[in-house]
This record gives C-alpha cells, structure tokens and sequence, in this order.
C-alpha cells in the first residue's frame, strides 16, 4: 500500500516538475507547481508528518501559489518569447547541474544506515501522542524564540511587499476620482 | 710592524684634490684648481719623503760596497690597519703596509705624479676641461697609492680597478671624439680581461691559504718551506694574466697605443710611468708565490722577452711619435716582466724607477714637440727642431741615450742588471738574454730614429704656431733629465740591499760572476752604439734608403707598420663572435623570445583572467545564475572529495553534515531569487 | 500480496527529492520568465524540505520537521517581497524576460 502510493504521488511530483519546465506559459507552469506541491503533501503524510502535510497544503498550495496566479494574472505575463540565451548558462550551468545531482545521488545511494518507511509509523515516542503535540511541545517550549522571530520577519515582509507594490505618488481613491499613476 | 697612525694620509691628499677639483672645479679660478691639483701629490710626497726619506737617503748612502744588510739601518715596515670585512672564517682589513716596496713606488708616483701635474699646467692651459682633468688626475693617484700601499690582495684590487677606471678617464678625456671615447672603452675592456684572471688568482689564493694578507700569506708559506703545488703555480698565471692586462704585455698589450688619445701627460704619468708598471709592482709583491711556482716564472720570463722583442718590431716603423714612444713602453715592460721572471725582483724595480724617469721624460718632451708644432704628431712631418725647441732638445737627448744604454745614463744599470740575470739563468735563460739583446739593438734604432726624424735635418713642414714653450713645462723636463742622467748611479746593489726584506727572491740563485757581468755589459753598449750608427746611416746621411728597403720588403713592412694585424685578428676571432653571439642569441633569444615572451605572457595572463572573470559582470541574469549553481556544485563535490578515507562510511554521513549542504544550497539559491 | 506490503526504502525518499531539487535548478537556468524562475526556487525549496521531513522520520527527531514549518514561513515570506519585487521591476521595465532586464551591464 505504501508503495503504490508512493509511486503514485512520486510520480505526479515528478510530473509535475517536468512539466513546469516543459510549459511556455506561466500559469500553466504555476498550475503544475501546485500539483507538485499537493503531491508532496501526501509524501509527508506518508512519512507521517501530518502537521506539515496540512501546512503545505494551507500554505504552500493554498496562498503562496495563489500568490503567483494572482501576480502572472495583474502583470498579464504572455508566453515566452524566445530571446537571446545566455552561452554561460548553457556551458556552465548544464554541468553544474549534473554535478549536484551527481553528488547528491552519490551521497544518497552510499548512506549506510538508511532504513524504511512503515505506513503508520511517525514519530511519537509517547503512545497516544499526536504528530502535533510532540511538534508543539518543542516549538513552544524550546524553539519559542524563533517562532516569535519568525512571526516578525512575516511583519516585515508584509510591509516590505506593500512598499515595494506601492506606485509612487499614488493616493487612495476618494469616491469620484480615479487613481493616478 | 710599527703602527703608523697617518700612513692613510698618503691617499688621503690626491683624493681630496680630487673632490674639491671634481664638485667645485668648474666654478673656481684657474689658479685655484692648478694650486689644488699640483699641491695634493707634493703633500703626499712631503709625507713619504718625511716618513722614509732620510732613512732611505741614510740606507743608500750607508751600504758602501753592499754585500751586507744589516737589519738596524733598513726600517721595518709601518702599517695601518682598519677592521673591514668579517663573514664567517674571512677576515679581511683595510691594511695600509709601507715596506721598502712601497715606499720606493711611493716615490716615483708622486714624485714623478708632481712633475706631470706640473707639466699640465702649462700644457692643458687652453682646456675647457681644466678642472676635471686635474680632479681625474688627482683620482688616479689617489688609487695607485691604494694599489702599492694595500697590504692585501683585495685593497690592491680596489686600488687595480681604480686605476683602470682613472685611465678610462683620462683617455677618454676629449670623449667627443669617437676615436678617444672608443680607445678609453678599449682600454677598459681588456683591463677587464686581465682583472677576471687576477679574480680568479685571488679566490684561488682565498682557497688556498685561508686569507688575502700578505703577512699572512709570507707567515704561512714559511711554516711549509719547499712546498711546491700545482695550485701555487695555478694561481701565479692567473695573477700573470691580470698583470699582463694591466701592463700592456702579449696578448693584452692592444690597449696601449690606443690609449696614446690621451693628452700627453696622461700618456706620461699613466701609461709610461706608473699605471703600467702595476703588474710588475703586484708580481714583485707576491713574489713568495711566485718563487714556489718555476713554471709560472719561465712563463712570465718568456712573456716578458717575447713582448719586448714584439713590442720593438713593431715600434721600427711607426709614424706616430706617440705611437712610438707607446710601443717602447710596452717593449721595456716586456724587460722588467723578463727581470721577474729570472727571479731579479729587485733588478726589475730598479728598471721600473728608471723607466718612469726616461720614458716620462720622453713623453713629456714629445708632448713639448706636439705642442710647439700645434699638435702635429707625425714624424715625417717634423724636423730640425733642434734649433727651434733647445731646452726640449736637450732634455730628450738624455732620455734617448738613456733608454737605448749607454753608460753612464740611467737605462744602461737597470737594463744591464736585466740581461746580467737573465744569462745566469740557465741554458733557456741564455736565450732569452740573447732576444733581449736583439731587442735592445731595435730600441736604440728606432729611438734614435725617432730623434733625427724630429730634432734633425730640415723642416718638412712648417710649424704652424710657435710660441715659446711656458716655464711650467720646461722645468719638469730638466728635473727628469737630471734623473735619467744621475738617477741609475745609486747603482743596483745598494738598491736590491735596500730592498731586499720586500723583493728578495726565495729561491736558489745563480752565482754571480763579475767578470761576466762586464763582458755582457761591454756587449750591450756595443750593440746601442750599433742601433745608433744604422739609424745615423738611413735618417741623417742616405735618407732615401728607408723608402728603398720599405718598397724592398713590401709584404713585411706592410706587416709591421699594421702592427702584425693583431687588431684586425682579435677583431675577426673574439669581438666579431662575441658580437653575433650577443645579438642573437643574447640580443634576440633572451631578450626578445624569452624575456619579452615571459612579460608578454604575464600581460596575456592578466587581460586573459580579465576576460573571464568580466563574464562575471555581464549583468546576464542567467549567467549569474548558472555561475551560482556551478558553484553550489563545487562546493557539494569538495565537501564530499574531502571528507574521510571511507566518504561512504556511516560516521562522515550523519545528518549534520547533510543539514549544513542543504542549508547552503538552499540559503545560495534563496539569494539568487532575488 | 507480499510485493506491495514492502516497505519504501528512505533512499527513495531522498533520490526523488535530488531529483526535484535538480529539476528546481534546471528550470532556475533555462527559464525566460522571471515569474517562472521564481517558481523554480519554490520547487528547490520544497524538494529540501522532502528530504528534512525524511531525515526527521529516519533519526526520530522531530526537529527535522520544525525546521521544515520554519521553511515554510520564511518560504512565504520571501514569495511575498519576491513578487512584490517582481512587479515593480515589471513596472519599470515593462517586461518580464530575464535576458532583458540587464541594467547592470557593463
């Protein structure tokens, strides 16, 4: 059971993937990611990360990815155009690339130590203790200022999108006049 | 040894004259710069004469009927000694010594140094260069005061190069004309050769005994009495070659009629009196050596007579008067080297003394002649000047029959002695009397040429402007006309007396026999009177006959009146080569492919890595991006080359290390976003 | 039937997230579009965290997956000022090709 379903949502990320590179047009290249993404979701389900499998849905597919839809759809992005390439990243990128996958599968295939997924399987040590309490526990109890940090940095990064979007000398609308850009 | 705490005064004069002269020279009066010039060997001089003058006077006139030496009358030697050189087991000090050796080379170079700077002044008197000539004049003493004071073989060297560079000076003095500046670079160069092979003796002296002092050296040849190595006789031809460079003796001899560009002075005091007889001063002073060493003797005896009887040949035919007058000087160098060779030091300095009188004398009239006739120097173009110019005629009258020997003048001791020692020398020694002999018959000839041509007959051409020759000038000639009549009769025996803690030989000498010592001596005279009928013969009575043989004996006067073509061979066999050699293979392989390839390949470098790394700033998003992931890539595969021996073992994968790559990669690719 | 009640070796796990994170940097090299390469981070990050969240079952540490939730945040974060970045550049230069937007050059 575990196997097939590995296959099967191993097998939409992978598509998916592809297709984002394969795909002319933006949105279809954003459509293929939030495959990727939901697949990926599963797989955590599968290894028993259910706290993360729903916060990548809620997160990545559901905001972060809607992000983008929203964006290629105001900016009104078009189909690429063929323009000129870059001969650096055609002779030096290719290689790089293949180095990295190289290393990483050395490294992955050599692992000693590596076991196997059960289906069912996580984390918890305690019987009876959800994937989420043992996650919460340490989150709030050692890594508690991190999390706040982290909550900052959001601020910030909302405030920073918002002046970076802002057109300048723009004002807010009042009823009857339209805004200048 | 006494200590002397002003011996360092002796240089110190000539070359204070010549900073003063040479700085501040060009804006002094002339007065000035001729008192500074003339006063600073007179001082030296005083110096000398004061310190061993009376116990010199007092040694001469003490050893009647010398057989005897008696060590209370000769002085010991001063010296002067300054901590110079100390690295490692070489110690080497600036050690002024002034033994009787020295002290009579003192004599003749500022005495006879005064005379000519004397001379000068009257002579150079029209020079724009005044001061710079007397400021190099000045130099040069001061450094063959080096040479003959140093009291090891490496101050003499500094005092061997000096001079050479003073000659350089002084010939090259009128350097606007290319022949002088060419004759002071050629003068230089072959100095030069000579001076790599007195190097090439010093280190091997250096090697050999631990030090460069002559004490030294004479202390430690003591302690191996009858030690006679290949390495002594190794190192006295090196040192033979640096003498024959420096006087003028086969081959290195090419220099010195070159060298006669000069102004007569210079040609007077450099290359007549005292620079040339360097190398006959050095091998007199390192005698012990070369007393070790019989081959290197034989080898300097027969350079010696070889040169001389050259040097004469060539002398037969020459126009020039100072060409004349050089190759004499090259032939009488040949005789003292001959007088080493035999082991006749001390005759060899007695030679020395005499020559520096005569041939500075007769340098110096010359110089007289060429001035009188507004500097005509060719021979076939004076005459009867015998009545025009008395004082000079007179003067080297006695110069003449000097060198050429005849008693009671000064030449016929010194050479005499000479030719004395050399036929006691052995069955090889009797030859090399036998070319002297020859040769001395072509000395009186040409010499006596050279006066008829000059001073008799009738004028062949008109002196152009005559004025009367300045006191300046003419006072010198008396004085060294005096000498060349007086000076050879202290006679050889108290002179080698006094000499003889300096020069004697230490080897085993012939027995003398004075009856043969007469009998030689009534041969020598012979063959003067016989040199000075032929020349009476073709230059006074028949003087159409020396055109007559020349057109005789084409090829052989053509022969000797280009000086055997020795020029013309070194030119073609060494200087040619040398040339082509440096041209291409210096000029073109080093210089140009090599040197130029090795900065043209830096700057390739440089612009090459320029236009490689400018691919980093192409503003191509792309590129950028490729280059951070190839990047990323080099620092996955160095993390993974470098871990353990076993990279696929257990311990180096944990999943730290796995932690950190991804953080990497992923905070690298984070950035490149935006 | 004994096949599918095999267990999924991790190994897999960690092959198929090298596999998105190369297809991320691939899609980082030859994509045109800006927005379309930013999707490619987004991938490369998430193929990272596959493989924390594998590392996290393996070990039993559950820091492994707080490590992944923080990620995630600073994930949305960076999308957010990304995009936001996205449209002012589109702003000023009015298209959305990577090889065109090259002020830098010099």
């Amino acid at each position: 059971m575990h196997l097939i379903l590995f296959f099967l949502f191993a097998g939409f990320c992978l598509a998916g993937a592809i297709n984002l590179l394969l795909q002319t047009h933006p949105i279809n290249s954003a459509l293929s990611l939030i495959v990727v993404m939901t697949s990926l979701a599963v797989l955590y389900l599968l290894l028993g990360a259910e706290f993360l499998a729903i916060a990548q849905i809620i997160v990545y597919s559901g905001a972060v990815m809607v992000l983008f839809t929203f964006v290629v759809m105001l900016l009104n992005a078009g189909r690429e155009e063929r323009t000129l390439g870059s001969r650096a990243a055609a002779r030096v990128g290719f290689p790089a690339v293949v180095v990295i996958f190289a290393v990483l599968a050395t490294i992955v295939l050599h692992m000693q130590g590596i076991g196997s997924a059960h289906f069912g399987q996580g984390l918890s040590n305690a019987p009876g203790q959800s994937n989420l309490e043992l996650l919460s526990q340490v989150l709030f109890h050692e890594l508690l200022l991190p999390f706040e940090v982290t909550s900052v940095l959001i601020l910030i990064a909302i405030l920073g999108a918002v002046a970076l979007a802002h057109v300048e000398g723009s004002k807010i609308p009042e009823s009857g006049r339209t805004a200048e850009k | 040894m006494n200590e002397s705490a002003y011996l360092w005064l002796i240089p110190l004069f000539p070359f204070l004259g010549f900073l003063l002269n040479g700085i501040l020279g060009s804006r002094l009066p002339r007065r000035l710069v001729s008192a500074i010039g003339v006063l600073a060997p007179l001082a030296s001089l005083a110096l000398v004469l004061s310190d061993f003058g009376a116990t010199v006077i007092s040694a001469a006139s003490n050893c009647h009927g010398c057989g005897q030496v008696t060590a209370l009358a000769l002085p010991a030697a001063e010296s002067l000694s300054y901590p110079w050189l100390a690295i490692g087991a070489l110690r080497v000090d600036f050690t002024f010594v002034l033994d009787q050796l020295s002290a009579v080379m003192l004599l003749v170079i500022m005495g006879v140094g005064f005379l000519i700077h004397v001379y000068s002044v009257g002579y150079m008197k029209d020079e724009p260069g005044y001061a710079r000539y007397f400021s190099f004049l000045n130099l040069f003493l001061f450094f063959m005061s080096v040479l003959v004071l140093a009291g090891n073989f490496l101050l003499m060297f500094v005092g061997w190069e000096g001079v050479g560079l003073a000659s350089y000076l002084l010939i090259g003095f009128w350097f606007q004309k290319n022949s002088a500046a060419d004759a002071g670079k050629k003068a230089f160069i072959v100095n030069r050769i000579g001076d790599f092979g007195f190097l090439i003796g010093i280190f091997l002296v250096l090697s050999t005994f631990g030090t460069l002092s002559f004490a030294d050296i004479a202390v430690k040849l003591a302690l191996a009495p009858g030690w006679q190595g290949m390495v002594l006789t190794v190192i006295c031809i090196c040192l033979l070659v640096g003498a024959a460079g420096k006087s003028a003796q086969l081959p290195l001899y090419i220099w010195l009629p070159d060298a006669m560009e000069g102004p007569t002075p210079v040609s007077a005091l450099i290359h007549a009196a005292t620079m040339v007889t360097a190398g006959v001063y050095m091998i007199a002073r390192t005698h012990l050596l070369f007393d070790r060493a019989p081959v290197a003797l034989w080898t300097v005896a027969i350079v010696g007579a070889a040169t001389a009887l050259f040097a004469a040949t060539i002398a037969l035919v020459q126009n020039d008067i100072k060409r004349v007058l050089a190759y004499s000087t090259i032939s009488q160098l040949g005789y003292m080297f001959l007088a080493c060779g035999v082991a006749a030091y001390s005759a060899a300095i007695f030679h020395l003394v005499m020559h520096a009188f005569f041939k500075a004398l007769l340098f110096l009239a010359a110089g007289s002649v060429i001035h009188a006739m507004g500097g005509e120097q060719d021979l076939r173009k004076m005459g009867g000047l015998r009545t025009k110019l008395p004082v000079t005629f007179w003067t080297m009258t006695a110069a003449v029959f000097a060198i050429a020997g005849f008693p009671p003048f000064a030449g016929f001791f010194s050479k005499d002695a000479i030719l004395y020692a050399a036929f006691l020398d052995g069955t090889g020694g009797k030859l090399l009397w036998f070319v002297s002999l020859v040769t001395a018959l072509l000395t009186s000839f040409y010499m006596f040429r050279l006066w008829y041509l000059t001073f008799m007959g009738e004028p062949r051409s008109e002196t152009s402007h005559h004025h009367a020759t300045p006191l300046s000038m003419l006072v010198p000639l008396v004085i060294l006309a005096v000498l060349s009549v007086c000076g050879g009769w202290i006679g050889l025996d108290r002179f080698s007396a006094y000499l003889a803690p300096a020069a004697a030989a230490h080897r085993p000498m012939p027995e003398g026999n004075p009856g043969l010592e007469f009998i030689l001596s009534i041969a020598a005279v012979l063959v003067a009177l016989e040199g000075w009928l032929i020349a009476d013969k073709y230059y006074r009575r028949k003087t159409e006959r020396p055109a007559q043989l020349a057109a005789a004996l084409p090829t052989g006067y053509k022969i000797l009146s280009n000086k055997y073509y020795v020029d013309e061979i070194y030119g073609a066999v060494i200087v040619k080569p040398l040339l082509a050699f440096s041209q291409y293979v210096l000029g073109w392989v080093v210089d140009t492919a090599i040197l130029g390839g090795l900065a043209w390949l830096l700057a390739g470098v440089a612009s090459l890595t320029g236009m490689i790394l400018q691919r980093w700033q192409s503003g191509n998003l792309r590129s950028y991006a490729a280059w951070l992931a190839a990047g990323a890539a080099a620092v996955l595969l160095f993390l993974l080359l470098t871990g353990s021996p076993h990279a696929w073992s257990l311990p180096f994968f944990h999943s730290e290390t796995i932690f950190k790559v991804s953080h990497i990669t992923v905070i690298q690719t984070g950035q490149a976003g935006h | 039937m004994s096949f599918l009640q095999h267990d999924v070796p991790l190994s897999w796990y960690l092959l198929l997230s090298a596999v998105l994170f190369s297809l991320g940097v691939v899609g980082f090299l030859i994509k045109r579009n800006l927005i379309t390469v930013f999707m490619s981070i987004e991938l490369m990050l998430n193929a990272v965290n596959l493989s924390f969240v594998t590392f996290a079952y393996q070990w039993h540490e559950v820091r492994g997956q707080i490590f992944v939730f923080f990620v995630m945040m600073v994930a949305a974060a960076e999308a957010a000022v990304g995009l936001a970045i996205i449209i002012a550049v589109f702003r000023a230069r009015s298209t959305l090709a990577v090889d065109r937007i090259d002020l830098m050059k010099l």
